[in-house]
């Protein structure tokens, strides 16, 4: 794993040294609380959780995580600097992987910098930390496995947009997989346990059992593994069309 | 150092690399020469493990592309084509991440990125964001990258594309200077570049190799090996024309140019391997011409260029 660090590092700060950075937080921070203030009712809902806050997060994320990740190889090979990286002595699987620990953990830095909300909370009511956490940890896996999916798209094309269209796309798919009026749907033309094998490959699915503080280490091992293969899926395609 | 054997790539069905074998040895520097799209490249991308041959093989410095490409990517300072690099860094920071890839730690890194930086004149712009560089500093960057672990093999795709002529001057010394204890890999399509800085060419043409040799062996392919060009103040040039075809060991004469009244100049190529500047000579002294110039051509690289690559 020599190299995973200089790479980590490198891609760090390149979101900090452009103006992504700055505009993703600042649009991350604005549309969540104004998704948890005015489309969740956080005052109205008149509990002390965060639930509202939360229950917007894989939509949010579907077009915020995409805009993350959509530079990740795109970027590289664009500028031909794929080239330069992968003739570095590192494997691909050192280079994807640092490359996708990077943007998480730039992901991770804007969810933290949602504390606000926690303060709010605490301030207003007596707030349960259990599920607080809960949610936290499954926001941020969760923005992981969508990241997974931007990293893998972003392999396939030297174009940003077009990553970012495909990657909207497929991330789409698993958020819909979960969506109650297409179990509804199923559940009206096929038995029962197909919408709910369906909509156990979703994302919002395993999400929303964490985020009401249910921490099942299903939920955990889906999102781990979709990021496992994924990435797997983007080593794969590095390999096979590095000299696109 | 290195060792090529039998390379093949095809891009579906393009053959861009056909059966390519050569070697490079300690302390030579080998000019890749071949038009655009000959496969000069994409052999340099083989090397240096960054796409898979579609057969065949390679060795740098013992080490197999296909089964241990990490040991041969430690080896290898690599300078690819369009001499890319991280634009939103600074020309330090680069060479610093570039180190650190190279497992390069504290007060070594910080050596070796001050080295480069002296070998690649680049100190002034150290704190310069690369995006703010011309393209002549921009390529001296990715340059420096190459050289920083000190690698024993050295490839680099097209080092002096687009420098000024000072700043190519400057780059071959580099590559002359740091040959010694190197093999060196440069492809090129600037000729005089061959022979400013090689130590052997090898001509390649729709991914075959068609011309291996030192410059010298391939200038001596140039129907202008060892051709006499003289020039005569005013003179009769056809009269001097059939008696400079009648010299021993000339092929055939042509008058280049001839102004009424002013100088004539002639070109007098010699039948195969004959060497004729001493019958030229006894020649000038016996007709009594009043010389303005006489020498003796080693050879023309781009006409040799021209026949091996068009001829396949």
């Amino acid at each position: 794993m020599t190299g995973l660090m200089p790479i980590f590092k490198r891609e760090l700060r390149a979101y900090f040294h452009s103006p992504i950075a700055y505009v993703f937080i600042i649009i991350f921070l604005i549309s969540n609380a104004g998704c948890a203030f005015l489309l969740g009712n956080f005052f109205n809902a008149n509990q002390a959780s965060l639930e509202s806050f939360f229950v917007f997060h894989p939509w949010l994320y579907l077009l915020l995580i995409p805009a993350v990740g959509m530079r990740l190889w795109a970027e590289e090979r664009q500028s031909g600097t794929v080239e330069l990286l992968l003739t570095f002595p590192v494997t691909t699987v050192t280079a994807v992987l640092s490359k996708f620990l990077a943007a998480w953990a730039f992901v991770g830095i804007a969810l933290f910098l949602t504390f606000p909300m926690i303060v709010t909370v605490h301030y207003l009511g007596d707030a349960d930390n259990g599920p607080i956490i809960a949610g936290y940890l499954g926001s941020f896996l969760m923005a992981g496995a969508y990241l997974a999916i931007a990293s893998c798209t972003s392999a396939l094309t030297k174009n940003q947009v077009i990553s970012f269209i495909v990657s909207v796309v497929i991330c789409l798919i698993f958020v819909l997989l979960g969506w109650g009026v297409l179990n509804n749907i199923l559940n009206s033309f096929f038995p029962v346990w197909i919408s709910d094998l369906v909509s156990q490959f979703s994302f919002t699915t395993h999400f929303n059992a964490l985020r009401r503080g249910v921490v099942d280490l299903r939920d955990l091992v889906y999102f781990v593994s979709v990021i496992v293969f994924m990435l797997m899926v983007n080593v794969v395609i590095l390999d096979s069309h590095k000299a696109l | 150092m290195i060792q090529v054997d039998k390379l093949c790539k095809s891009f579906g069905r393009i053959q861009a690399v056909d059966n390519i074998s050569f070697d490079v040895e300690k302390g030579e520097i080998l000019g890749f020469l071949g038009p655009n799209g000959a496969g000069k490249s994409t052999t340099m991308k083989m090397i240096t493990c960054f796409i898979p041959p579609s057969s065949g093989t390679a060795k740098v410095c013992g080490h197999d592309i296909l089964k241990n490409p990490l040991k041969v990517r430690e080896n290898v300072g690599y300078l690819p084509e369009s001499a890319p690099s991280y634009h939103e860094m600074l020309v330090e920071e680069f060479l610093l991440f570039a180190g650190e890839m190279r497992g390069l730690k504290g007060s070594e890194l910080h050596n070796h990125v001050d080295r480069v930086l002296d070998q690649t004149s680049l100190q002034e712009v150290r704190f310069q964001m690369i995006d703010t560089l011309s393209k002549g500093y921009r390529q001296r960057t990715c340059l420096a990258q190459s050289l920083l672990h000190d690698p024993p093999v050295l490839i680099l795709d097209e080092p002096t594309d687009g420098l000024d002529p000072n700043q190519k001057h400057e780059v071959r010394t580099l590559i002359k200077r740091i040959s010694e204890k190197r093999a060196i890999l440069v492809s090129t399509h600037i000729l005089e570049e061959v022979e400013a800085v090689c130590s052997r060419a090898i001509i390649i043409a729709d991914g075959k190799v068609v011309a291996d040799g030192t410059p010298e062996d391939l200038l001596a392919r140039s129907s202008f090996h060892n051709a006499i060009s003289l020039t005569v103040k005013k003179s009769d040039p056809e009269g001097l024309l059939s008696k400079l075809q009648n010299i021993p060991g000339v092929q055939s004469a042509q008058v280049l140019n001839a102004e009424a009244g002013a100088s004539a100049s002639f070109i007098l190529f010699p039948k195969q391997g004959q060497i004729i500047l001493s019958g030229v000579e006894q020649f000038i002294q016996e007709q009594q011409l009043q010389v303005e110039q006489l020498y003796s051509e080693k050879g023309r690289l781009d006409e040799v260029f021209r026949k091996v690559t068009l001829n396949v």
